[in-house]
């Protein structure tokens, strides 16, 4: 009897202390200056080497980390970073890079010329397999001359300065995958598989430093639960949220900042399977599709059409009237399947990965519409390690919705992945158009010409329709109101150096 | 004696043919994990030498053999995806699992019991049919669907806790269980309300029995009777009961742990499978196995100590 | 006197719940109000009104024509798992309980290893192997569900075996493929009863599971749990989009749970 009295008093007691535990629990606010926690939609990959890290997701934090000699600012243009100055010869062969004084490594050693040569060796080393080696080989020499570093080409290259971004880093650590070292603003802590990563404000940093000293980039993979972390707070920044999602945080203690993500959103198809291989099946898509609906029922009209591989970011290379090649018309699109042997309509699958609300809601939108003309479009919902591994690798799929840029600002970056042979090209898109304005527009030094053929590539695309084009996302910036000061850049990147706190 | 030492080899068997199972199954897939990893980049020289590398150009059964020599020395081997030991990759998510699975065991003795009690000793009077309704209808709330409720009340009305807002248990035990008590308990709900029914039936069949009967025409004080005879052959079933359940929360937990973004096994188990990571997915699973195999030992013995005639 | 009552009403109301989850199938199956997969951008998430009894979900879709497709889908992937669990289970049990032997010892260890894990991560795993969607999710939970039925099984047949008449009927020159479907078969149907209601339960929740976690039906076609998943990102907003999933899936467990329990007491 008496034993259950305190049965009773002993429940009592651990409701209480729940509640108070809870209590504590809630209250965590904290200092704005001292800590933030941004969310992300994916792990970062495998390695964090600067030269082999190829997802989006993952230059975009590493950019916080390491620098190259440049480095882009957010208008766009390319500012001295590890080097203070740079000139370029009259004939456009040689580039002088001239150190800056004091840069640290965050393992505290100073940035040599040894370094600079060391990493931009391992790209332009002629056995190299980087992400980047194909930009450098056009390098001829590269050598150390006291303190200036002197880059020599075979040829003109407009873009090659973009090319030097590529991140330095010491040449004796040997472990810099899972061990990175760079000289940005924030440096690595550590990192824990599918749940977070660390970064900590670099006291030594050359420039201007920081605002916040600890940062915890928290994977939030299952989309449809970002918004209940930003209502709840444990989430105080997400880039890319969709505008339902945004919707949501209207009352809540969140800005909502808009910009432009800077990618092309399209239903990748791969050109390499049945019926994509024939051009009229994929017209007949691009007819079917249309962008403009897409964007009113899932972004809230919110974001620019595109009908090419580019995007307005990149200014002279971009051209508006592509996006006029497809207008909606069912009628041709159904005359299109007939010629092309499939006047019932197909079926195939679209493979999205999981963690990407704004492309499941896209997929979603272009599975309806394809019904109109009789084809059956399935979702298959992937993890985005999957993703990474049978789609864009293994190139083993039929279509896909994601957005795709570049890694560096570059129109040759941008579109050297639908040449034939590019390791990069998972739509397996083939023209020997295509390829033969590419390598006009990669040999040619005079810059006119090369936008020119930049452009007939663009004009390619769209009219062998490579892709099913939708358009450039609307960035939607959920910021917490502690804090200020995020900005958009052209390219892929969070810069949370930028971030600081609300005073 | 004779008897555990049986049990355990029973026990040991099991987890092996658990193994094999598991073990064998990957192999079956024609999918090659090398290949996956290379991708365009793939030749065939480097995919032989990958293969060699990772350890694949083996027999199968001399993989077998060196997997199980591995985990009896505690090396679960190498993950494909994050070349970490697997070890290491899964020290601190088991810990959460586990954390929160006993948390929901223990929630659900702490409340069970009492409410079981309260109900069986109400069980002859009109309220019997509230809480029999109440308790029926608990039980068949699906514990993802109770936790994005209580997600919404206490997360996002209430502000009792962060959505999300787990903290490490290394970092903050006190804010740690102040999180996962809430998924601990949407875990728990359902499991509470089959314990008071069962606690409620058995005691309501225990109490028509003879030898209660004459316990209480002896001039026995009913309470007395309840607790001393009623409850105590109320208790083997539910043990039983709570043993099997332990199954149940794990497996519960995969799921709930998405609900609030719990990063215990569920998650890196959820990834692994679809990224191929067979080193991972096979020690999670094993690991599991075991806890659920050990469990079971467990109320097995606790059985029989509460009741000697038992002999299996 | 009073334990009968209650039964009967447990029995009264599992069937009325059940029969309106069957008639909400059906529903599914013959029409529904609106085209659930038609999106519609003047009703984007519209509260609850005469016009949408259950609102409409982010891309202004009617969420109780989806909820009608959601029960259909269930029950149909529940039905199929329990026929495959109980199909193959039959076949071992009798296999292992009739025989015996080495092969009852080899499969019930197996059995066991099995058994040893939870459905779900069963489940998980097939799919892992398999790829998502319906189809692999039916075989994945089919397989996961077959232990415990052949256990039960193997259980009964040795049970029915070791009867006295079944000892007779042998000792009359019976052969065993006589003795299994003429004499044990028919008497399994019993245990097979509840054991299958039971089991259904189980599968519903499985399933409902499995799809919350995306492994089940893909978008845009509707289940229950993809819908409670899709639904958590307007929750503060729309709370309705994931409270009517929810019930319903409420509704479908209780109302089996309450039908195989009044069943169970009754034989």
């Amino acid at each position: 009897m008496k034993a259950f009295k305190k049965l009773w008093r002993l429940i009592f007691l651990s409701a209480t202390l729940t509640v108070a535990l809870c209590a504590c629990g809630g209250d965590k606010a904290g200092d704005a200056s001292a800590h933030i926690t941004i969310g992300i939609p994916q792990d970062l990959e495998e390695t964090l080497d600067p030269h082999e890290a190829m997802a989006a997701g993952t230059r975009e934090i590493l950019f916080n980390i390491y620098e190259g000699l440049v480095k882009p600012n957010s208008n766009g243009e390319l500012i001295p970073a590890v080097a203070d100055e740079f000139s370029v010869s009259d004939d456009g062969l040689t580039y002088t890079f001239h150190l800056r004084k004091g840069v640290k490594f965050h393992n505290g050693s100073d940035v040599t010329a040894e370094d600079v040569l060391y990493s931009i060796g391992r790209n332009a080393d002629p056995s190299s397999e980087t992400a980047y080696a194909s930009a450098f080989s056009n390098v001829k020499e590269y050598k150390a001359d006291g303190e200036n570093i002197v880059i020599t080409l075979n040829q003109k290259d407009n873009d090659f300065l973009q090319s030097m971004t590529i991140g330095i880093i010491p040449k004796d650590v040997t472990d810099i995958a899972t061990n990175p070292v760079g000289t940005g603003p924030y440096m690595y802590v550590s990192r824990s598989p599918q749940e977070n990563v660390i970064l900590k404000r670099f006291k030594d940093y050359w420039g201007e430093k920081a605002y916040i000293e600890d940062v915890t980039l928290k994977i939030c993979s299952n989309a449809d639960s970002i918004v209940m972390d930003l209502l709840g707070g444990s989430v105080d920044f997400f880039a890319r949220i969709t505008s339902a999602q945004a919707a949501q945080l209207k009352d809540a203690d969140f800005n909502i900042e808009e910009g432009t993500m800077n990618l092309v959103q399209a239903m990748y198809l791969n050109n390499a399977v049945e019926p994509f291989t024939n051009e009229k099946v994929r017209q007949a898509l691009c007819y079917a599709v249309d962008p403009k609906e897409i964007i009113n029922l899932a972004f809230d009209g919110k974001g620019t059409e595109l009908g090419s591989s580019m995007f307005p970011a990149f200014g002279k290379y971009f051209v508006k009237e592509i996006n006029d090649v497809y207008d909606v018309d069912l009628e041709k699109a159904k005359e299109l399947l007939k010629e092309a042997g499939y006047p019932d309509g197909f079926s195939f699958t679209i493979k999205v990965p999981s963690n990407y609300q704004p492309h499941i809601d896209t997929a979603q939108v272009i599975a309806e519409q394809l019904k109109k003309i009789g084809v059956t479009a399935e979702i298959k919902l992937v993890e985005w390690e999957s993703w990474l591994s049978d789609v864009y690798i293994g190139r083993d799929y039929e279509a896909t919705v994601v957005g795709v840029d570049a890694s560096q600002m570059t129109a040759r970056a941008m579109l050297e992945r639908f040449t034939s042979d590019s390791s990069k090209n998972f739509v397996n898109f083939k023209s020997d158009a295509y390829d033969a304005a590419f390598n006009n527009a990669i040999s040619t030094t005079d810059d006119a010409k090369a936008t020119e053929y930049y452009k007939e590539c663009e004009w390619i695309l769209a009219r062998e329709a490579a892709n099913v084009y939708i358009q450039d996302l609307a960035e939607m910036v959920a910021i917490n109101k502690k804090y200020t000061g995020y900005e958009f850049y052209p390219i892929y990147v969070l810069d949370i150096a930028k971030i600081k706190p609300v005073k | 004696m004779k008897y555990v030492l049986k049990k355990i080899g029973t026990l040991i068997l099991t987890l092996l043919a658990v193994s094999a199972l598991v073990f064998f199954a990957f192999s079956l897939i024609p999918s090659n994990p090398a290949i996956a990893r290379l991708g365009t980049e793939a030749t065939p020289e480097k995919i032989a030498k990958l293969m060699h590398d990772m350890g694949l150009d083996r027999p199968v059964l001399e993989r077998f053999g060196s997997w199980i020599l591995g985990i009896l020395h505690g090396d679960f081997g190498t993950s494909y995806s994050y070349n970490q030991p697997v070890t290491t990759l899964l020290s601190e998510k088991i810990g959460v699992t586990l954390l929160m699975s006993v948390m929901a065991i223990l929630i659900t003795c702490l409340l069970s019991f009492p409410l079981g009690i309260y109900v069986a000793r109400k069980s002859d009077s009109k309220l019997d049919v509230l809480f029999t309704t109440i308790n029926q209808i608990v039980m068949s709330i699906p514990s993802f669907f109770s936790g994005i409720l209580i997600t919404l009340l206490f997360g996002l009305i209430l502000k009792v806790f962060t959505p999300g807002g787990y903290v490490s248990y290394k970092k903050d035990f006190l804010g740690c269980i102040g999180y996962l008590i809430f998924p601990a308990f949407a875990i728990a709900l359902p499991k509470i309300s089959m314990v008071v029914k069962l606690l409620r039936d058995t005691a309501l069949k225990e109490a028509d029995k003879d030898y209660v009967r004459t316990a209480y025409s002896r001039g026995n004080r009913t309470k007395a009777v309840f607790y001393k005879h009623v409850l105590k052959n109320a208790i083997i079933p539910v043990i039983t009961f709570l043993g099997m359940t332990f199954a149940d929360i794990i497996a519960g937990s995969i799921i709930v742990e998405q609900v609030f973004r719990v990063p215990g096994l569920g998650r890196i188990l959820l990834t692994s499978i679809s990224g191929r990571d067979y080193p991972v997915v096979e020690a999670i699973i094993l690991l599991l196995a075991t806890a659920v195999v050990v469990s079971n030992l467990v109320v097995d013995l606790l059985y029989k100590k509460f009741d000697p005639r038992i002999h299996v | 006197m009073d334990k009968t009552k209650t039964r009967n009403v447990k029995f009264i109301l599992g069937l009325t719940l059940t029969g309106i989850i069957l008639v909400m199938m059906i529903a599914g199956i013959v029409h529904t109000p609106y085209d659930p997969m038609a999106m519609d951008l003047s009703a984007k998430l519209e509260g609850v009104s005469f016009k949408h009894i259950m609102g409409c979900d982010n891309f202004g879709r009617d969420i109780f024509s989806r909820v009608l497709v959601g029960v259909r889908e269930t029950m149909f992937v529940a039905a199929a798992v329990v026929f495959i669990g109980t199909f193959v289970g039959i076949i071992i049990g009798t296999v292992t309980g009739y025989f015996g032997g080495w092969v009852d010892e080899i499969l019930m260890r197996f059995n066991d290893a099995v058994l040893a894990f939870p459905s779900v991560l069963l489940a998980l795993l097939v799919i892992g192997i398999m790829g998502g969607g319906t189809k692999a999710l039916i075989i994945a939970l089919g397989i996961a569900f077959v232990p415990s039925f052949a256990r039960i099984i193997r259980g009964e047949v040795l049970r029915i075996r070791n009867l006295d008449y079944i000892q007779c009927v042998r000792l009359y020159g019976a052969s065993h493929l006589r003795i299994i479907v003429v004499h044990i078969l028919p008497n399994l149907r019993t245990v097979l009863l509840s054991s299958v209601l039971i089991g259904f339960n189980n599968a519903v929740l499985a399933e409902a599971g499995m799809s919350y976690l995306g492994m089940g039906a893909q978008p845009p076609y509707p289940s229950l749990g993809l819908m409670l998943s899709e639904a958590q990102g307007v929750i503060y907003s729309n709370p309705w989009n994931a409270v009517f999933p929810g019930l319903v899936i409420v509704i479908m467990i209780l109302g089996f749970s309450l039908l195989s329990d009044s069943l169970e007491k009754k034989t």
